[in-house]
């Protein structure tokens, strides 16, 4: 424990000022949007119902309750449409993370393996498309895959193909988008796992005989495990609310929960259905949540040890 | 290194920055259909800079993401502070939940939400609601950065200076905050091209009048490949990559040893 003894009202404004900004910005948000995915869609602004009618006391609250009910829930449950989303949104998600691990690990290896002088710029390398806009990088790849393309174009020329293949607005090209975009986001946490190992295990391995292949698949994989789950996670949970690449390289047809929300705000204004659609977003990525946040908490405690 | 990781190496950086590349090679195309090269030009810089709905675009966005990130820079360093140097607070927990919340959460429901709130409370879609919703989601982001140098920071100093006497908002102004300055610049940094870049949560909390660059762009992209939103992007990605250059100099130039 640190022997500080910061005084108690600076103590409380650090700790509360972020708190208090984000209770008010981020979870009290949640409750309202939970409360409006129970209301009806009314043609009034806004456009549901019930409001609560604060002057009216205790009635104005119990006839709010009352009015409140699961219709959209049930609508969400009946309706094959926005199944087909969820369960689309959940194997986009669950596929583009298993071709990422199968991407990434390589990759996050060869980082770690590079020349200690060359890492930082290595990993700055990898970091520095995760910043630039997202929406242009998907837009970029629009050029490269529609068919009269570049992708097209160069496998034409070398004659392996001898018409373009369509692979904008399909779901190859929804998942080349999921990979291209989140693979920072794969390789950053697992690097930083496999570059802590202790390199005395992998040479103790070679040293009784395994090959570099045979290190890498039980030495280096199973002990690296903890980041390929972190990455996996911090990838999935975006990517089954994803709106901007199912709806740029994906097709019109193409179910995602992303999309569906956002056209049932947007398009058809329908409020509390587009809610409900949110808290089912919530629903289904609060698993791998508590998961991910459990991986963070025992990389804090590593790097606590002395 | 061997052969094998050498190769998965450009492999994979060639997988990260083809589409980059393409993109800033064919903004210098002259030739307004995007597959046929028809010789290097800059004219779609002019046609670019004479857009004024893209322009007064751009003007918006530059405005939010530096107020933005100024909050969230103020926020996430005080919550990095709490995260590594209060020890076990009560509900710890629930805040590093709160914290790491919004960095994973899906845009779509942020946005929702968000907006949902504001309409709750009758404040006008505007630059205002822009603002507050871009230093909500940024906030976490500079948390992460400035807590990772936290916990590479020799504690002692901040010790000894208690134990002369100093009390802890001296502490922090003269020992911590100084030690910090590189990682606060570099989650400001990120949070502000951050702002920059975010269309989702934007598209629920702006208003009319308050159009930021990404929204404009992708009403233009929904219609196909453009030749001047070629041009935008490359200025936009020059712009962006300068600020994550100068953010990890300044992580790296007085790293922990």
């Amino acid at each position: 424990m640190s022997r500080l003894k910061p005084g108690r009202a600076f103590d409380r404004l650090v700790r509360l000022a972020p708190f208090l900004w984000l209770t008010a910005f981020f979870l009290v948000p949640f409750a309202i949007t939970l409360k409006i995915s129970l209301s009806e869609p009314a043609t009034a602004i806004p456009p549901y119902l019930p409001l609560l009618d604060w002057r009216a006391g205790l009635d104005g609250w119990s006839t709010f309750l009352e009015a409140l009910n699961f219709d959209n829930y049930a609508t969400l449950y009946a309706d094959p449409l926005y199944r087909d989303a969820a369960l689309g949104s959940v194997a986009y998600a669950a596929l583009a993370s298993l071709i990422l691990v199968a991407l990434g690990t390589p990759l996050a290896y060869a980082l770690a393996r590079a020349p200690s002088r060359w890492q930082p710029l290595l990993v700055a390398l990898v970091v520095v498309p995760f910043w630039t806009s997202f929406l242009i990088r998907i837009y970029a790849w629009i050029a490269i895959l529609k068919p009269e393309g570049l992708l097209n174009l160069g496998l034409l020329r070398l004659g392996l193909i001898s018409a373009p293949l369509t692979i904008l607005n399909t779901d190859a090209a929804i998942l080349i988008g999921l990979v291209y975009a989140y693979l920072p986001f794969m390789v950053l946490p697992l690097y930083a796992v496999m570059n802590r190992l202790d390199p005395t295990l992998r040479e103790a391995a070679a040293d009784l005989g395994a090959s570099p292949t045979r290190v890498f698949w039980s030495v280096t994989v199973p002990l690296s495990l903890p980041g390929i789950v972190a990455g996996a996670g911090l990838c999935f949970i975006p990517m089954v609310g994803e709106f901007v690449i199912p709806d740029l390289l994906g097709g019109s047809e193409t179910l995602m929960l992303g999309r569906v929300l956002w056209t049932e705000f947007f398009s058809n204004r329908d409020w509390p259905l587009a809610s409900a659609v949110a808290v089912l977003i919530l629903a289904i990525v609060v698993g791998p949540v508590v998961l991910f946040r459990d991986g963070l908490r025992t990389g804090d405690a590593e790097e606590r040890r002395p | 290194m061997t052969w094998v990781t050498r190769t998965a190496l450009w492999a994979g950086l060639g997988f990260l920055y083809a589409p980059i590349l393409v993109l800033i090679a064919y903004s210098f195309n002259a030739s307004p259909l995007v597959t046929v090269w028809g010789g290097v030009s800059t004219r779609w810089y002019g046609v670019l800079l004479s857009d004024a709905q893209l322009m007064a675009a751009a003007w918006v966005s530059f405005k939010v993401a530096v107020l933005a990130s100024l909050i969230a820079t103020s926020l996430g360093t005080l919550a990095a502070l709490a995260l590594e140097r209060h020890g076990r607070f009560r509900g710890r927990t629930m805040f590093t939940g709160l914290i790491l919340g919004p960095i994973v959460m899906p845009e779509v429901m942020i946005g929702l939400s968000l907006l949902l709130m504001f309409i709750g409370i009758g404040l006008d879609r505007g630059l205002i609601t822009l603002i507050i919703a871009h230093a909500t989601f940024c906030t976490g982001f500079v948390a992460v950065v400035v807590a990772a140098r936290l916990r590479g920071l020799d504690r002692s100093l901040d010790e000894a200076a208690a134990d002369l006497g100093a009390g802890p908002w001296r502490v922090l102004t003269t020992i911590t905050l100084p030690l910090l300055a590189p990682a606060v610049a570099a989650g400001g940094l990120l949070a502000f091209s951050l702002s920059l870049d975010d269309l989702v949560i934007a598209s629920f909390v702006s208003g009319p009048g308050s159009t930021t660059l990404p929204m404009r762009l992708y009403s233009q992209v929904r219609l196909g490949v453009n030749p001047e939103i070629n041009a935008a992007s490359t200025l936009l990605i020059g712009f962006v990559s300068a600020a994550v250059l100068l953010a990890s100099w300044l992580t790296a130039r007085r790293g922990p040893r």
